[in-house]
């Protein structure tokens, strides 16, 4: 078999010549003819139009980009990408090393001060206990943090993992994981919660975050399992079938990259959930505990007296919603990036 | 069948056991007594089969090499089932499936690989059949990924602006996604792409159906320069019977499942045989508005059976006019009727296979004898082209951009 040569363009009539001797060659000839030159004159134009910068283009211009390096040109322009990024960082700065941020003890309280307002030096005012408001919060960052995002990296993995598999190999694999999903799912999350964390009397964040995990997991699995269901049945997974690729390039390279857009978005609005999630377990005082600081145990404390002073519930409260907001956002972003049809 | 247990049982070394050359008009794929059926389930843990759609139900018939085989049928016959059931993408249910005198219908693994190196496909929906979220160059690249030894890892972007250039497209857009294309382009990028791999059989279905009259005579004429240039073989999936006569040296015409009736492009229309190819023939439509009012157009009635329910022997006589008792008793079979001679004896499944001479002749002389004065004579279909290539001719630019 010849190799892909050059199609000689100057020459029109080459694939025309030896058609069909049955029918009116010169009819027939013609009509192909007009066809091709048809062709040849959009071409042209295509060539012409489209690119008035291609006759200088180098070979460099031409470099092939994969769609996550496309994403990432493109997140690097986006102004909510960054906005929300640039405060990720901060939050994550501030969970790491929040004695950069206060110099004063969350621990270190005075019970002669309990409920009052902003001073000088404590901007965020006092709590019932006496303590800075200003510095809990800071130091309230890596708990509520750290119980986010490893309890929504938790569910998104396990859940697109398990609901993935189940939607790809479909029969039997499916219906276990579907069922074992539907009792986890059947499970009320604060009733599961005062059940097996009052059990467990380790206090720990990992323990908090385990229990997220197992409750969160078939949220992500059943619209994982969808979307990878939808993206199957796309004819590009059939063409690509048909080269000989097998499943793991399927499930990579066709089917991931198309069926991750809504488990990003359900990833992270369930992000913010889990947060508050984890403050409602801990005013039910099966979540964390003192003396560990987050922002959940602060505003499950200050809900009782918000009429008379809220400047406790509203300091950790805006600190959660800036977080929630800066994920849902990032979230959004990639989202976007990761579709071409959106650039 | 025998070749076909040692096929299964000795491994075939990746690409070596399909590079024997077939000469031309050989045939190079051989199909027989093909058959796909769907099984209908009922229950939700314990699976009962109650019945089966038979989708492909004792096919046969040869490729060879070279040529364009055209097969047609209305929505639903198993045309696509077959291009599937060729491609290994579904399991025959029975029946063989040749390819260079080695059968293939059972494969796996890396003899399967190495089959659909030389078997490749054009699918139907140019919108559908690229993956969104890569790049032109990466999925025209994928055959090469996954087929490393075709071309080395440095030469493969080159490669893939050679097919683009091949298919007519500016070899620049390797970074493109297929949204930013139209739909004329899309399917060459999915034709670049079943190129790739130097395939020795092409299987296109129904690969200008979703494209605009004017869009599919270029896609048309750049399947036929493909076959020149690269030795292909296709077999032409439509439903569209002036494009399949346009491009087909032979054509199958399947009804239900079971081809009715195979031969070449002349025999089939010109001397149809059978009652539903002369049905179908008549519904073409004829770009002649005298013509048209004097051509006898035959108006089948009621629906096409359900593919799970055939009709006992024959089945097209529920919807025959030609039906006698004998066609509910006696499946008729895919030969040459011996009462026939000429043109008129090529394949035909039908126990009163005839050429419908006497009432054709009025209407066809009177189509003839217009065609003749535009000094067409007899290319219809190449009418309907000019005629469409005029009318969409503002349409054209569109395609540029």
């Amino acid at each position: 078999m010849p190799d892909q040569e050059k199609y000689n363009r100057s020459d029109p009539m080459a694939g025309a010549g030896d058609e069909d001797e049955e029918m009116q060659s010169a009819v027939e000839s013609r009509t192909l003819d007009l066809g091709t030159m048809e062709g040849e004159t959009l071409i042209k134009a295509e060539r012409l139009g489209d690119h008035p910068e291609t006759p200088a283009a180098g070979e460099e211009r031409v470099a092939p980009r994969s769609l996550w390096q496309d994403a990432w040109r493109d997140l690097r322009r986006n102004p909510i990408f960054i906005i929300s990024g640039l405060l990720i960082v901060f939050l994550v700065i501030v969970a790491i090393w929040p004695g950069l941020f206060t110099s004063t003890n969350p621990l270190n309280c005075d019970l002669t001060k309990s409920q009052q307002g902003p001073t000088s030096g404590h901007p965020f005012g006092y709590d019932t206990q006496g303590c800075d408001v200003y510095a809990r919060t800071i130091y309230g960052a890596r708990a509520s943090i750290t119980v986010g995002v490893c309890a929504t990296a938790g569910s998104a993995l396990v859940g697109t993992l398990l609901g993935g598999l189940a939607g790809f190999f479909g029969g039997w694999s499916d219906s276990v994981i579907s069922r074992v999903a539907d009792i986890f799912f059947g499970i009320p999350i604060l009733l599961g919660g005062l059940v097996f964390l009052s059990v467990i009397t380790i206090r720990s964040i990992w323990i908090v975050v385990a229990f997220i995990v197992v409750l969160g997991w078939p949220q992500l699995a059943r619209i994982g399992r969808g979307a990878v269901i939808t993206a199957k049945q796309q004819d590009y997974v059939t063409a690509a079938r048909a080269l000989g690729a097998g499943s793991g390039r399927l499930m990579l390279r066709h089917i991931l990259p198309n069926a991750v857009a809504p488990i990003i978005v359900v990833a992270t609005i369930a992000l913010g959930t889990y947060i508050a999630l984890e403050a409602t377990l801990s005013y039910l005082g099966v979540g964390l505990k003192p003396p560990t600081v987050s922002w959940g145990i602060d505003i499950s404390a200050a809900s009782d007296s918000f009429s008379i002073a809220p400047h406790m519930l509203l300091f950790p409260a805006a600190a959660l919603s800036i977080t929630v907001l800066a994920f849902i956002m990032l979230g959004d972003a990639v989202r976007d990036a990761l579709d071409p049809k959106l650039r | 069948m025998t070749d076909g247990a040692t096929a299964l049982s000795a491994p075939v070394p990746q690409g070596a056991a399909f590079t024997k050359p077939v000469p031309e008009g050989e045939p190079i794929l051989q199909i027989r007594d093909l058959v796909k059926h769907f099984p209908l389930t009922q229950g939700v843990v314990v699976k009962k089969q109650i019945g089966a759609v038979k989708a492909v139900d004792g096919v046969s018939f040869d490729l060879r090499k070279g040529e364009t085989l055209g097969i047609v049928g209305e929505s639903g016959c198993g045309k696509s089932t077959l291009a599937k059931v060729l491609m290994n993408l579904e399991p025959a249910t029975s029946g063989s499936v040749r390819y260079k005198g080695e059968e293939i219908s059972r494969l796996s693994g890396a003899a399967l690989k190495a089959v659909r190196r030389n078997i490749q496909m054009v699918f139907q929906d140019p919108y559908t059949s690229l993956n969104p979220r890569m790049t032109v160059g990466d999925i025209i690249g994928e055959p090469y990924e996954i087929h490393p030894e075709v071309a080395p890892k440095g030469e493969r972007r080159k490669a893939v602006q050679d097919l683009l250039d091949v298919v007519g497209l500016n070899p620049e857009y390797i970074n493109r996604y297929p949204h930013q294309f139209s739909g004329g382009q899309r399917q060459r990028i999915g034709i670049a792409r079943g190129l790739a791999l130097k395939p020795e059989v092409i299987i296109c279905d129904e690969p200008v159906s979703a494209l605009d009259v004017s869009v599919q005579a270029q896609v048309i004429n750049l399947l036929e320069k493909l076959q020149n240039e690269f030795e292909l073989s296709y077999i032409f999936i439509a439903h569209d019977l002036s494009i399949v006569r346009h491009i087909s040296d032979r054509v199958g015409v399947m009804y239900l499942g079971k081809m009715v009736e195979i031969g070449s492009d002349l025999e089939i229309y010109d001397h149809a045989t059978h009652p539903y190819t002369q049905a179908l023939l008549s519904a073409v439509p004829v770009p002649d508005p005298a013509a048209r009012q004097v051509r006898d157009r035959i108006v089948l009635t009621g629906d096409v059976p359900s593919p799970a329910d055939p009709p006992s022997g024959c089945r097209f006589r529920t919807r025959c006019w030609k039906a006698q008792e004998r066609c509910a008793i006696e499946e008729p079979l895919l030969a040459v009727p011996s009462w026939l001679d000429g043109l008129a004896a090529h394949e035909s499944a039908c126990h009163f296979a005839a050429e419908r001479e006497i009432e054709q002749s009025a209407a066809e002389r009177e189509i003839e004898q217009s065609a003749a004065e535009r000094g067409a004579e007899g290319g219809t279909e190449a009418e309907t082209e000019r005629a469409a290539g005029q009318e969409d001719g503002s349409a054209d630019g569109d395609d540029a951009r």
